[in-house]
């Protein structure tokens, strides 16, 4: 099963930068390693990562091969409204993984 | 050629140094329990082996520079490998308890942000993992939180005191093994296998559950004998390399063996995530890594010998805080 960690604080100022933090299970299987039987082990890993704000593309990343398991992704947006943060992990194999943060911007 | 390393370790050191007495080589650690002093690295044997520079000198004088040369580097040679041998060979002595420190403790600043942020310490998604399956029932079975409720309250402190003497098979047990006995006895399900993701997320969650507690396994008059057989295979010399646990975790931690600090050898974070596996991993896998290491024969998971030498290593960490899940590099 995916886990997924997910920091965004829960109140910030208007116009403030803020943190977010992400960790997500995943084997990240780079496709160039065999199994004990010389079987070529088929490429897995989460290749797209976006942010939404509110709807808005706020963040995006492109992921590849050369990173480790379970990534740890942060960026840093800023606080417009309140709202919800919107984060979606999208694997090789298998359904895009969604996430949802609420966040108050006073 | 062990011989020749002992014999020249007991080459009496020079009166200055011999004042030091035996055990002194470790006994002032520099603020040790600060997270990035080393300790101090003194030579285990007596500098009487390395000739003072002027003496080499002297030593070739009028003699073909070709010879000099040659005898030079042999003597050179012979007295690296004496300080290899030596150094390795120095007797095994326990930490003191005030200068024991987690693995925790040698690590850059950076990986201990990452354990101790639990939205940063990818061992979290291994605790999430184990409350699905703790609150999870195989077919026709109460789940783990059926019986034992609420883990933060059932679990709290349980992973401190283990391995644990189990009345059954009459030795201690290990918690993946005591996790693995509830299944197969009271969910009539098939045990997990070693290693498994699901073995290691219920042991996570478990083990987190005393997080910060001291550890108290081995303390019990049962588990002594154990933990004596522990000891012995701690301290005997195995594999091609003929090291013991001890020659690098008591004598030589805080040096380094190539990049890598060496460290003192406390269990104090499993099961662990190790940025090297890119996974969760046990104290088992930790311990058949490094019978790799020096090239012995591995025993097999859940071995006797592994859970003697995984008791003796917690009770020799005996009151240190439990971390679960730790990280390391």
């Amino acid at each position: 099963m995916t886990q997924a960690l997910v920091n965004v604080p829960a109140k910030a100022k208007r116009g403030e930068v803020i943190e977010i933090k992400t960790l997500i299970s995943h084997p990240m299987e780079t496709g160039y390693r065999h199994d004990t039987n010389g079987a070529p082990i088929p490429r897995d890993i989460i290749h797209t990562f976006v942010a939404r704000y509110n709807g808005e593309e706020v963040f995006r990343a492109d992921l590849h091969p050369a990173i480790a398991a379970n990534p740890f992704i942060t960026f840093f947006t800023v606080a417009t409204e309140s709202g919800a943060i919107e984060l979606t992990w999208t694997p090789d194999h298998g359904e895009p993984v969604t996430q949802t943060a609420n966040i108050t911007v006073e | 050629m062990t011989d020749a390393g002992h014999d020249a370790c007991s080459i009496p050191p020079p009166a200055s140094e011999a004042s030091g007495g035996e055990g002194g080589e470790r006994s002032e650690p520099g603020g040790g329990l600060s997270l990035f002093a080393r300790p101090p690295a003194e030579p285990k044997c007596p500098p009487p082996l390395t000739p003072p520079h002027h003496s080499l000198r002297e030593w070739g004088e009028g003699n073909p520079r070709a010879v000099c040369h040659s005898a030079t580097l042999a003597f050179l040679g012979v007295a690296t490998f004496l300080t290899i041998v030596c150094s390795l060979h120095a007797p095994a002595a326990e930490i003191p308890q005030d200068q024991r420190r987690s693995g925790a403790a040698f690590m850059s600043r950076e990986t201990q942000e990452m354990q101790e942020d639990d939205r940063a310490n990818p061992g979290m998604l291994s605790v999430l993992d184990g409350e699905a399956l703790w609150n999870d029932a195989p077919p026709g079975a109460k789940s783990c939180a059926g019986c034992h409720g609420d883990a933060a309250v059932s679990m709290k402190g349980v992973a401190a005191r283990y391995p644990a003497f189990d009345d059954a098979r009459s030795r201690p047990i290990d918690l993946e093994q005591r996790i693995n006995r509830c299944r197969t006895e009271h969910q009539h399900a098939p045990p997990f296998g070693w290693e498994t993701r699901e073995l290691l997320a219920l042991t996570t969650y478990v083990a987190k559950q005393s997080r910060g507690m001291p550890i108290t396994a081995g303390t019990d008059a049962r588990s002594r004998p154990f933990v004596e057989q522990g000891r012995v295979l701690f301290n005997r010399r195995q594999g091609q390399l003929d090291l013991s646990c001890a020659q690098c975790h008591d004598d030589n931690w805080g040096k380094r063996l190539a990049g890598s600090v060496i460290p003192q050898a406390h269990p104090t974070g499993y099961p662990e995530y190790r940025l090297e596996w890119q996974s969760m991993g046990s104290l088992q896998r930790r311990l058949r890594s490094c019978t790799f290491g020096v090239r012995a024969e591995q025993f097999a998971y859940g071995a006797p010998e592994q859970v003697d030498l995984e008791l003796y290593l917690m009770w020799r960490a005996r009151g240190m805080p439990l971390e679960t899940p730790a990280v390391r590099p």
